[in-house]
């Protein structure tokens, strides 16, 4: 197992635990028996001393206690660490895979990776070292038993192998009713995630009844499959208990039998009652062991399938961009598709130095993903892109980084201060190899760049100003904040290609307007946007037109307008104004 | 739950177990059912009790009668005493056997029951209780809660049935044979209590820490994945990967100390145990005589010693999904006791709304979500039968809100609303589901075909209404470009269509109820040319005859109602017709000429 391999100290040291356990059960069994016959039933004149009796007692448990927590211990550790560096294996991939991954993956599921699949996969490493020495505790039995009589021993060659197939038994036939369980709990979370997702609709319809019957129907599947599993439990957890119990009966049968023709010790027949009742339980445990055995297994296997990804390839050679000034963009006969569907079908761009282009098409025409693509976010399966005569593909991503800037119509923000999320750099020194990379930017830098976005109002008002942490958990803001602080994201870097996805879709016209402007003045900048509004589209010197996979036209907006298809489209945003 | 609930195994203190009896009160009131299990419960730890306390009990009654007796080796005896066992075992399986069934019945009977009653519940509380930020939590109430009871019934409650039972009558049978060698037991066991309080309290901390520290990695790992293309865009990753690493790290160390609490708690009992076994051995040898104590009973009493380590230290295994169900428990009879505030009328005060278009009197409305911070303060608004209301506004300023409450979604905090001269309050749910329908701008639909999903209109609409529906908005052109038509499902919230086709399918179940009031709360998101017309021209159909309130996206609405509201900071602050307020040239107006300088002109130009 490769948890082994990867930690050996822990395991060692969890099985010397276990076998410690092991030599302590056995011991204490056998120290219960001996001092049956020699102390507490034998003549007074032979017994041996009862306070050494009871030391020897205490020892041997001391013993028992510090290897069970040495198994404990060493065993956890094991298991958490494997957990760990599994899980920042996973995080790690998250991170390097190509950005196509996580288009074909569903977040959920990939949080499922590091979280559930993890646990699962090492769910069996807790029982192991217990399995094992569960093993040798039977061994040892049997020999201990065989010791003092054959006959006894014979009962227990029978009774631990019947009970090591009931609970085999039963953990098999368990397994598909518990898969079962689990997706019932999915149903009924489903069930209940949609309907209050529906309230409102709910409570107009009236619909508060079906939903009800909806609910206790996926319940009452829910419920039927765990009165199943129930079932199945008090079927054989009661032999498992009483088996043992027989057991104990019989070798007390053969036992004072024996020891009625002077064969055994009344000691002999403690310590196989002890054994007995000892096992019990553990030879249980084997049995969850294997139960969870395959579910690790297909965990692992889901955590491998990621773990195996390849990883986003680095340019082999490496190109510099010329020094200064904005960049040309030229992309020719570009092919990009996501699986088997082909998004980009040939497109041919010319963005000139210091040009503003805007990019118009229909929702889905491929907008976003060229302007990805741009980024070095998509592979292109066909044609090239060069900035300022430069393949994209021979450009240090570090040095792309610097020099071009996408921001996104979805402004994702990070569970950080605005400060931090506008630099993207103060707490992330780079680690990179060989490409320049900036210092990070001086906090009068992140103000200016907060101010062309126009969000130094807001941000002013905030609780602790730009130190105010936002996102998941820290303070909500509206749509049009967190578009203006993406956008103050990119303005930092001083972009030569700026990259606009619909990036202020959420802004006040007015607003909006203004800093369009506000960047047209202060940066001295290619840029390439995605627009919606008549008012942008209108800034821009030229308009290039997507629509089936490939820039059908260029021009000015009035040109363009005389297009019917272009127009009915312009007409459509018109309509879909927001304040 | 309040950490000072923790109950340990052996704890008795009284502030722990009054608020677990207190959950278990509580709980035990709401089901008879659960009331009437407890005998069951009672026979089942009882049952189990016996079957352990077989042996040692056999072991005993063998060497002093059977062996050791005066008559020596006695086989007659020995064959009776295990039979009689041997019997005992089996009855015990079978009783055990029919009790588990039961127990599982029961107890799966009575989540099932709390299960759809705290759903139900959670359907009649107020739209005020199911705010976005709140869904989550309701959504736990009937999920994550209730399976950690049930993960709790699965392990927990069997352990807490058995072992205490066993206890006792080990202590009990101890007690038989000798009560001062048990008195000394019990006492060195309860040395326990202390201890295991102490680290039980550690282990609650701890696992709060792992809670708090895995809720971490997810967060750092969820933006990771949702912020994908962001870090790709600025190289943003080196940053991210310190942070998930640390995260991890932290996860780990958390979970580690957590381990460690846990890990003690056996050896403990272990050693505990022993001590017990190794003073019962010296005060038995010694001065057995003198208390009555005779070598066979020594040897099964030892034999008892041991057989209490099991049950003790599985109560302290199972302690931590106990504490979490009940406070799980604890939190499901809190949402059943959150009160319902829309409370609808009875059957012989409720009044009928009249049918055509209806008038609605808005006085002096006041209303909050769960929050100190009012969203509506002090509306007052007359709209006669008829009109067509514009809402228009800032994100925020209670225009959604308003129309929400025109539906009754919730009750107004002070004030009243009007509606066809009848206090809304008064109306019967029928009447109002009827008469008043309120078109969310997601269009939510159930997992069903459109057609169905038009006839949850009205309770009793046939598939002629809903095609009829279709027909009169002018959506069969629409329809046909589906691939099974008015028959296509939906999917889970009506997934499978878009933002626009849903709200087209929202539009057709409003036309088939006929109401008298329309409160349409436009789809902000931009919907491609196509649907944008189709609904456009749908809207317009369904507005016939009725009087419409529209929460307005769209400066089109505004300029076409008879009545424009604007709303800021929960206040109506301007209203009027479009043109009134134009050359009022206050906020509205200020508010148009932005939309017209930056979405006509262009086209206008170009015309």
């Amino acid at each position: 197992m490769r948890s082994v391999r990867a930690h050996p100290l822990q395991h060692l040291l969890a099985m010397i635990g276990a076998l410690g356990f092991v030599a302590a059960t056995v011991a204490i069994a056998w120290a219960l028996g001996w001092i049956t016959d020699n102390v507490i039933l034998a003549n007074p004149s032979e017994r041996g001393s009862p306070t050494l009796a009871a030391l020897w007692v205490i020892g041997i448990s001391l013993v028992s206690g510090i290897s069970v927590l040495a198994r404990r211990l060493f065993l956890s550790m094991a298991e958490l660490r494997t957990q760990r560096d599994w899980r920042r294996g996973l995080l790690h991939r998250y991170l390097d895979v190509p950005m196509d991954f996580h288009r074909r993956r569903d977040p959920g599921e990939l949080l499922a990776h590091v979280d559930s699949d993890v646990n699962t996969a090492t769910t069996v490493l807790k029982p192991l070292a217990f399995a094992v020495s569960v093993v040798v505790l039977v061994l040892v039995t049997m020999v201990a038993l065989f010791a003092a009589h054959p006959l006894l021993a014979l009962i227990a060659a029978v009774v631990f192998p019947a009970l090591a197939l009931i609970s085999r038994v039963y953990t098999r036939r368990v397994e598909a009713p518990s898969a079962e369980v689990q997706r019932r709990v999915g149903e009924v979370t489903e069930v209940a995630h949609e309907s209050f997702d529906g309230a409102v609709v709910v409570k107009t319809l009236g619909r508060e009844p079906f939903e009800v019957e909806r609910m206790r129907a996926a319940s009452r599947r829910l419920s039927d499959e765990r009165i199943r599993v129930g079932r199945m439990r008090a079927a054989f957890e009661p032999a498992i208990d009483a088996l043992p119990t027989v057991g104990a009966v019989a070798l007390l049968l053969v036992g004072a039998w024996l020891v009625g023709r002077g064969q055994a010790t009344p000691g002999d027949l403690v310590l196989a009652a002890t054994l007995f009742s000892l096992l019990a339980v553990p030879l249980f445990i084997v049995g969850f062991f294997l139960e969870e055995l395959p579910r690790s297994v297909v965990s692992l296997d889901r955590v491998d399938r990621v773990l195996d990804e390849p990883v986003a390839a680095s340019p082999s050679t490496s190109r510099s961009l010329p020094a200064d000034g904005p960049l040309d963009l030229a992309i020719e006969d570009l092919a990009v598709g996501y699986g088997t569907r082909r998004v980009l079908d040939g497109v041919t761009l010319r963005v000139r130095a210091g040009e503003r282009v805007a990019l118009v098409g229909a929702t889905g025409s491929g907008k976003s993903t060229l302007l990805e693509t741009v980024m070095g976010l998509n592979e292109a399966s066909h044609g090239a892109i060069r900035l300022s005569g430069v393949d994209l593909g021979s450009i240090h991503p570090d040095e792309l980084h610097q020099a071009a800037a996408l921001v996104f119509q979805e402004a994702f923000l990070f569970a950080d201060s605005v400060a931090e999320n506008v630099d993207l750099r103060s707490s992330g020194a780079p680690v990179v190899s060989g490409a320049p990379v900036a210092a990070a930017a001086p906090r009068r830098d992140v103000a200016a760049a907060l101010d062309t976005a126009a969000a130094s109002d807001f941000v002013a008002r905030l609780p602790d100003g730009d130190l105010t942490v936002v996102g998941e958990r820290g303070l909500t803001l509206s749509g049009g904040q967190r578009q203006r602080v993406a956008l103050a994201r990119a303005l930092v870097r001083d972009p030569r290609l700026l990259l606009l996805d619909d990036a202020t879709s959420a802004i006040d016209p007015v607003v909006e307007a203004r800093i369009l402007d506000r960047i047209g003045s202060s940066l001295d900048t290619t840029m390439l946007m995605v627009a919606q509004r008549i008012s942008v589209i209108e800034l821009a010197d030229r308009v290039a037109y997507l629509a089936g996979g490939r820039i059908v036209a260029t021009g000015s907006h009035a040109e363009l307008l005389q297009r019917d298809d272009y127009r009915s489209l312009i007409t459509a945003y018109e309509q879909a104004a927001v304040p | 739950m309040s950490s000072n609930s923790n109950r340990a195994a052996e704890d008795t203190g009284a502030d722990g177990q009054v608020k677990a009896l207190q959950v278990l009160r509580r709980g035990a009131a709401m089901s008879t059912r659960l009331r009437r299990g407890l005998p069951l419960i009672a026979a089942v730890g009882l049952f189990a009790a016996v079957g352990r306390l077989i042996v040692p009990v056999l072991v005993q009654l063998v060497l002093d009668h059977g062996v050791l007796g005066a008559d020596g080796y006695r086989p007659g005896v020995v064959w009776t005493l295990s039979g009689l066992a041997l019997g005992l075992v089996l009855v015990v399986a079978a009783a055990s056997r029919f009790a588990l069934i039961r127990l599982v019945t029961l107890a799966e009977s009575v989540m099932l029951d709390l299960r759809v009653r705290a759903f139900e519940h959670i359907h009649r509380l107020s739209l005020a209780d199911h705010s976005e930020s709140r869904r989550g939590v309701l959504v736990s109430r009937v999920t994550s809660d209730i399976e950690a009871m049930a993960m709790f019934m699965q392990w927990g409650a069997m352990s807490w049935t058995i072992n205490p039972v066993l206890i006792l009558a080990t202590l009990a049978v101890m007690a038989v044979y000798s009560w001062q060698l048990t008195l000394m037991v019990t006492a060195l066991h309860l040395l326990l209590a202390p201890f295991l309080h102490w680290i039980q309290r550690r282990q609650i901390a701890a696992h709060g820490l792992v809670r708090d520290r895995v809720a971490d990695t997810l967060g750092h790992a969820t933006e990771a994945v949702s912020g994908a293309a962001v870090i790709r865009a600025y190289g943003y990753d080196a940053a991210v990967r310190r942070r998930l690493d640390t995260a991890v790290d932290e996860q780990y160390r958390a979970q580690l100390s957590a381990f460690k609490w846990w890990a003690m708690m056996l050896p403990a009992v272990d050693l505990v145990s022993a001590a017990a076994l190794a003073a019962s051995i010296v005060v038995g040898v010694a001065w057995g005589e003198e208390l009555g104590v005779g070598a066979g009973a020594l040897v099964a009493f030892v034999f008892l010693v041991r057989l209490l380590i099991r049950p003790i230290s599985e109560l302290g295994e199972v302690f931590d999904t106990t504490q979490s169900a009940l406070a799980a428990w604890w939190k499901v009879l809190g949402i059943l006791d959150a009160p319902v505030e829309v409370v609808e009328p009875s059957a012989e005060t409720a009044e009928e709304l009249p049918s055509g278009p209806l008038g609605i009197e808005a006085r002096a409305v006041d209303f909050a979500y769960r929050a100190p911070v009012p969203v509506l303060r002090g509306v007052n608004v007359s709209i006669p039968p008829g009109a067509s209301v514009a809402i228009v506004g800032e994100t925020g300023s209670g225009k959604t809100t308003f129309a929400r409450l025109l539906a009754r979604l919730a009750d107004p905090a002070t004030g009243e609303i009007v509606i066809g001269g009848a206090s809304l309050a008064n109306v019967s749910p029928q009447s109002r589901r009827r008469s008043i329908r309120l078109v969310p701008q997601d269009g939510f639909l159930f997992a069903a075909t459109i057609e169905d999903n038009i006839r949850f209109g009205r309770p009793g609409a046939t598939a002629a209404d809903a095609q009829a529906a279709i027909d009169e908005l002018g959506l069969r052109g629409w329809l046909e470009t589906l691939p099974s038509g008015i028959r296509t499902p939906v999917g889970q919230r009506g997934g499978r269509l878009s933002v626009g086709e849903r709200q087209l399918v929202a539009l057709a179940r409003a036309q088939v109820a006929d109401p008298g009031l329309l409160i349409l709360d436009e789809a902000t998101s931009a919907v491609d040319p196509k649907t944008e017309e189709a609904l456009a021209a749908a809207i317009t159909r369904l507005a016939q005859g009725r009087t419409t309130v529209s929460v307005a996206h769209r400066l089109s609405t505004a300029e076409r109602a008879d009545l424009v509201l604007v709303f800021d900071d929960g206040r109506i602050i301007e209203q009027g017709t479009h043109h009134q307020l134009l050359s009022a040239g206050g906020s509205y107006a200020k508010l148009h000429r932005r939309w017209v300088s930056n979405t006509r002109t262009a086209a206008d130009r170009a015309r």
